[in-house]
């Protein structure tokens, strides 16, 4: 199996998502190879937040105006977002779709089982608020981004994209 | 200083086809003072009308989307002011309803208030136009002309309380009415 996550294989993955929007606040685990070349790629339009809830509320008045995006944040900054998570993106009922850098999460080993604190409460967290999330640690878990984003604008709730590893 | 409801009366009288995120006390004047399914109240969360209001803006650059904001609300995002003039939206219109208390939760005094120059924040942060009004006669006058302005402008407008209106939380955060007003702006 191939361990490694390439970067251009997300981005393409969010392009076939329908995806021209990328709100962020870097993630120095994503910043490097993900969030630079797209803020160097003419197809998209990247949108800097000075903190992530911001994020949380850009996207819901992008998606009422009939725009889908992508939030780029560390998990730390979803940490920090929940009140804004729980009701604008939850019961707001708005399709946020993002995708969540675990800095630091031991390469192989479930989010729940690392052995940093803040990384480990971060599933059994979006499970209690009922928000779908997808662990995408390597280049077969890819596929399984725009999916996720369909079934998020389909149903007009969030969802947590968990990027495992550095993408290279 | 000027009644918020007479001050949002001179906005409604002008009034065409703007996309209007209010917030709070004055989202529940606002519904009643100029209903229309281009009202926007939907921001679930304290602080974070303008970040919604940007979302639309850039999502919909040939609409105006004019935000009613309150001092308290923008205290608790106040790198919004940033990150709206670094996106730099040509439609977007930042109001700000400033009475120096948090209204709704009980008149308590906000920190700073009557201290902290919110048309200096906006104005340092790199809004394209800043404005601060405490008379109606110099708001009516001017709004007209600030209305065919490029953004993003920041607008302080000194209020007081004014008439009382019924409070609906459950109308501002309804999800019928976001629906409604979604399907309002795809036809807009």
């Amino acid at each position: 199996m191939d361990q490694t996550l390439k970067a251009d294989e997300i981005v393409r993955e969010v392009k076939r998502a329908g995806i021209r929007i990328v709100v962020a606040l870097p993630d120095r685990m994503t910043s490097e190879h993900l969030l630079k070349p797209i803020l160097r790629n003419p197809d998209f339009r990247v949108l800097q937040v000075c903190k992530e809830d911001e994020g949380i509320s850009i996207c819901s008045g992008l998606y009422c105006a009939d725009q889908r995006a992508l939030l780029l944040i560390q998990y730390t900054g979803l940490l920090d977002s929940m009140n804004s998570l729980s009701r604008i993106a939850v019961e707001g009922q708005n399709p946020v779709c993002m995708m969540v850098g675990l800095l630091g999460k031991e390469p192989g080993v479930p989010p729940a089982q690392s052995k940093r604190y803040g990384l480990r409460i971060v599933v059994p967290i979006l499970d209690v608020m009922g928000i779908e999330h997808h662990l995408i640690e390597s280049s077969q878990d890819v596929s399984k981004i725009a999916p996720a984003v369909e079934r998020a604008y389909a149903n007009s709730m969030p969802v947590a994209l968990l990027i495992g590893r550095e993408p290279a | 200083m000027m009644k918020r409801d007479e001050c949002l009366k001179v906005l409604a009288r002008r009034r065409s086809n703007e996309i209007v995120v209010a917030v709070w006390k004055a989202a529940h004047e606002w519904i009643h003072i100029s209903p229309s399914d281009l009202n926007y109240t939907f921001v679930g969360a304290m602080g974070q009308g303008a970040s919604h209001a940007l979302g639309l803006a850039v999502g919909r650059p040939d609409k105006r989307v004019i935000v009613l904001d309150g001092d308290g609300s923008l205290l608790m995002n106040l790198g919004c002011l940033v990150t709206i003039a670094n996106a730099a939206p040509r439609n977007l219109v930042h109001c700000l309803c400033e009475n120096g208390v948090y209204e709704t939760n009980g008149s308590v005094a906000v920190p700073g208030a009557g201290r902290v120059s919110f048309t200096g924040l906006a104005r340092e942060a790199g809004y394209a136009k800043v404005y601060e009004f405490s008379l109606l006669e110099d708001w009516d006058r001017a709004l007209d002309r600030i209305l065919k302005e490029d953004g993003p402008i920041f607008i302080d407008l000194k209020v007081e309380m004014g008439e009382d209106y019924p409070e609906d939380f459950r109308r501002l955060y309804s999800i019928q009415h976001r629906e409604a007003f979604r399907r309002a702006l795809k036809n807009a």
